[in-house]
């Protein structure tokens, strides 16, 4: 019997013959940059989930949890990959207290899903990530994937409330609660935002819930230069409007966004055409909050001589976004040459910015940006798919754009890289006292180093 | 001591018995006497002393103003206590950014007062927030009336330096937070000092609301008022503070505070809003509509400042007028679903008749966080021993609702034994491994979180000697 037949045959007598499967076809299906694990299992309940993990135990390998897969190539390759455990089959929501606004589902769960049954009740998780349509709550937390919302409803952290778990020893663990305000023990299930796979398993997910916002607006000003973006931009943080979302995008971002919007939209906002700075912003709330804060938008924009609106009718509005919700994935699904970095700074400076551009232009690589709020950032860095010698052009750009990073004493994470990069690279730049403080956290959880070894910098 | 006098200087080292008789003390009904107590003034003579006491194998209690509600600040093994209240400048001040650095003996309410000028505070605003320090904050999670709407403390910071065991200085998080990685501020935060000592803190400032209205709503049935915070909460209104106080309790605030509560009510909910004037005309009328709906006899509006920050002082001096009720006074913190609320408030005045204590409620009722009041006679026999088995009697109630142990004040000592009715040994084993991996010699607070009672195992903290040698 071949190993991976010995593999297959063992889990089976864990989970029954349907929940365990080795053909190549299905393998191909679950890719972390290109490797391929050596069997995919799919458990129906934590308890499977900890015999899988204590299988892996004592048999020594490493194993990797899978939502909806949209999001495995965040993150390094791992050092070894041999089950993938698919939680798409722990999709219960096991709990839901309208009257409390709080609610525990399997991690397996689609957040549409979740949403959806939420907004039966007028009510939502605040979570509005990429590839909305196919993730998982537990993939959307273990990726930590940014939200769209997260200027008005903070991040992940903020209204995660617990979680259970299964911990490298094969114990299903909790951590928090299903009330909105607890300091009981320590906070576990924060560590798993962001973790890749790399601590625990996650089997189930609590969350504060939030009224859904009766109206909702949007605006789009053009600029002809970063200058005037940025500005608008910084008196708009400062009048302290609740917006909900408030970003800027450089004129090659909007160029590719004006081209993603003409397959879904008929009317395509002639803004993102224009080779301008694009200043995006929206709100909700009751309709006389959402009709104050347009009135206080529209003074604001008067402010400036080079600002040119762009109307919006009501369809574009809601196109807009989704669209902005799936922003960083466009950038790298349209264009797979491409080194996109997560950056996090307070303000990137003009000048970074300019240095950005002229990066690319004397690499012959297009520069396209997206500063979000709360002091995200990302830069992709693109090559012609013809271009000679294109990865150690990108390598080389990529290299003098950390460097101006660094310099601006910004933190970053490598999002998106060619597969031989993404595994050469420590993913968060120069390692920090903090990571060798990270290294025990991941020692605790998983002392055996099962979850996804590799994934994270520092080798965890 | 001759090492630590040497390094501190004499006045910043006490070892004298009168001396250390304020430091068995914190705001809990628990104590525990340290026998050194030092004031460091920087990190690096944090460092220093920790190194010492590693030295000596003395255990080490972190303590900040002492306000604590859970014995967290308390020396229960004795060892060195490092008080960081001379550790007490704020560093910087970043309004572009919104952003305060500071040492960890800075008095909550200071930061506020530091940049309330161009229309910042800082949000967390324990009752206590005149004379707490952010450094106990971090360490407790600390939360307030206003964390309903703004979160409590771990919401709030983005970076600490701490002092680990071994006396290594690290710095973990950023400034403006978000750093990659994992979320190392989130489980130091709340941590209770048994993982590191914190040294410095990057703290969010936040944008003073461009309008406020506070309102104070007025029951004759403490039912009524406790489906009125249900409703509320069902029907999506969010308040930036919603807090109860039965009208048993209102009577001695009135008498030492002259808020202008009533005097012959069963309870009241102090309610406030903020936000764009648009959205807070709009929310305190919901609100105004929903406590009529439960039979509200009234409900006033704050007029201005002076009568809005009246109506607040009361609340947050609420706990000092309990003495006019009775000699001592066990403050409870518990928590539960908000729903449950009614039935919650019916069940701690059942277990306090069954055992003959009155037990007030002044509390955080919007995020169901529970403060039952247990009033008791330490002359009285037994009175002491009553009023712990009524405090157990609640929390044990609570988690059975699905609730938690602890909203804000910690775990401390006060519930360390009580964390087996909420994790199993599965989840102990974990929580033993992480707080190993940074304080594997248990040399940091020892005897916190952790249950000392027999059957939990592994789980039991392993103080060091307690031995101090004395000059």
């Amino acid at each position: 019997m071949t190993a991976t037949a010995n593999l297959a045959c063992k889990l089976e007598g864990l989970l029954g013959a349907a929940h365990v499967t080795t053909a190549q076809e299905d393998l191909f299906r679950y890719p972390v940059h290109e490797i391929l694990p050596s069997a995919i299992a799919r458990p129906t309940s934590a308890q499977e989930v900890a015999e899988i993990v204590r299988f892996a135990m004592a048999e020594k390998l490493s194993v990797l949890p899978a939502g909806s897969r949209s999001k495995l190539n965040i993150g390094r390759p791992p050092y070894r990959y041999d089950i993938a455990i698919d939680m798409s089959g722990l999709r219960q929501l096991v709990h839901y207290d309208p009257g409390d606004l709080t609610l525990s589902a399997d991690a397996g769960m689609t957040l549409k899903a979740l949403q959806q049954e939420l907004g039966e009740k007028r009510q939502f998780v605040p979570l509005s990530v990429p590839f909305l349509g196919q993730t998982t709550i537990g993939g959307t937390i273990a990726s930590g994937v940014d939200s769209s919302l997260r200027l008005l409803y903070g991040s992940a952290r903020d209204f995660l409330i617990g979680a259970e778990f299964v911990d490298g020893k094969g114990a299903i663990c909790k951590s928090g609660g299903r009330v909105v305000k607890n300091v009981t023990g320590y906070d576990l299930h924060k560590l798993l935002i962001g973790s890749l796979g790399t601590l625990a398993v996650i089997t189930r997910l609590n969350f504060r819930t939030y009224p859904l916002s009766e109206a909702f607006a949007s605006h789009v000003v053009v600029f002809p230069s970063a200058d005037g973006a940025l500005g608008f931009r910084s008196i708009l943080e400062n009048l302290g409007l609740p917006l909900s979302n408030l970003e800027v995008m450089n004129p090659e971002f909007a160029l590719t966004f004006a081209q993603v919007l003409g397959t879904v939209s008929a009317s395509v906002p002639a803004a993102f055409d224009r080779g301008g700075w694009i200043v995006y912003s929206s709100w909700e709330g009751n309709s006389s909050v959402v009709n104050r804060i347009r009135t206080d938008m529209e003074n604001c924009e008067r402010q400036f001589q080079s600002a040119q609106p762009q109307p919006l009718d009501g369809s574009q509005d809601r196109v807009l976004r989704d669209l902005f919700r799936e922003a960083v994935p466009l950038l790298y699904t349209s264009f797979p040459h491409s080194v996109i970095l997560r950056i996090v700074h307070h303000r990137l400076s003009k000048t970074a910015l300019q240095q950005f551009s002229e990066i690319a232009s004397k690499e012959n690589l297009l520069n396209r940006l997206l500063l979000r709020p709360a002091g995200v950032s990302y830069l992709a860095l693109t090559a012609a798919n013809d271009l000679p010698n294109g990865s150690e052009v990108l390598s080389r750009a990529v290299s003098a754009a950390i460097a101006v990073l660094l310099q601006n004493g910004a933190t970053y994470s490598l999002l998106q890289a060619p597969s031989q990069m993404m595994a050469q690279s420590n993913l968060w730049g120069p390692q920090s006292a903090d990571v060798s403080l990270m290294n025990r956290v991941k020692h605790a959880f998983d002392p055996n180093n099962l979850f996804a070894p590799g994934r994270l910098a520092g080798g965890f | 001591m001759v090492e630590l006098k040497a390094l501190l200087g004499a006045d910043n080292v006490l070892s004298e018995r009168s001396d250390l008789l304020l430091y068995e003390f914190d705001g809990s009904v628990v104590k525990g006497q340290p026998e050194i107590v030092v004031f460091p003034r920087t990190t690096e003579e944090v460092s220093r002393i920790v190194k010492l006491a590693a030295r000596f194998q003395v255990p080490i209690v972190g303590r900040g103003a002492g306000t604590g509600l859970s014995g967290g600040a308390l020396a229960r093994s004795g060892g060195l206590m490092i008080v960081f209240a001379r550790m007490n400048e704020i560093l910087e001040i970043d309004l572009e950014n919104r952003r305060a650095v500071v040492q960890p003996g800075v008095v909550n309410l200071d930061i506020t007062r530091a940049v309330e000028h161009a229309g910042y505070y800082y949000a967390p605003d324990p009752s206590s927030q005149k004379s707490c320090t952010i450094g106990g904050n971090v360490a407790e999670n600390s939360g307030g009336p206003h964390t309903l709407a703004y979160g409590i403390t771990t919401n709030h910071v983005t970076a600490l330096e701490l002092v680990l065991p071994d006396g290594e200085i690290v710095r973990i998080g950023s400034k403006q937070g978000d750093a990659p990685g994992y979320d190392l501020c989130g489980l130091f935060v709340g941590s209770e000092g048994t993982l590191a000592l914190v040294t410095e803190i990057t703290l969010k400032l936040s944008r003073k609301a461009e309008a406020v209205k506070t309102l104070l709503a007025i029951y004759d049935s403490v039912e009524d008022a406790s489906q009125t915070v249900v409703d509320i909460t069902a029907r999506g209104i969010t308040p930036a503070a919603c807090e109860m106080i039965d009208g048993w309790t209102l009577v001695a605030i009135e008498d030492y505070i002259h808020a202008g509560f009533p005097r012959d009510s069963a309870a009241i909910l102090l309610l406030e809003v903020e936000g764009l004037r648009e959205s807070v005309a709009e929310q305190a009328s919901a609100i105004e509509d929903v406590c009529r709906l439960h039979k509200a006899r009234e409900v006033r509006v704050a007029k201005d400042d002076r009568e809005r920050d009246l109506l607040w002082k009361g609340r947050k001096n609420a706990f000092g007028a309990m003495g006019r009720l009775a000699p001592c006074n066990y403050v409870l913190d518990a928590v539960i679903p908000r729903s449950k609320l009614p039935q919650a408030l019916r069940r701690i005045q059942e277990i306090g008749q069954l055992h003959g204590l009155g037990i007030g409620n002044i509390f955080h009722a919007g995020d169901g966080n529970l403060h039952p009041l247990v009033l008791y006679d330490p002359r009285k026999p037994r009175d002491f021993e009553t009023a712990i088995a009524v405090a157990e009697e609640i929390v044990r109630y609570c988690v059975e609702i699905g609730g938690a142990l602890t909203g804000e004040h910690g775990v401390g000592m006060e519930k360390s034994e009580l964390m087996p009715l909420l994790f199993n040994d599965a989840d102990f084993d974990l929580m033993r491994r992480i707080h190993d991996a940074f304080n594997p010699d248990s040399s940091l607070n020892p005897g916190k979180i952790f249950p000392l009672s027999k059957g939990c195992g592994e789980i039991r903290t392993r103080p060091k000697s307690q031995q101090v040698v004395h000059s």
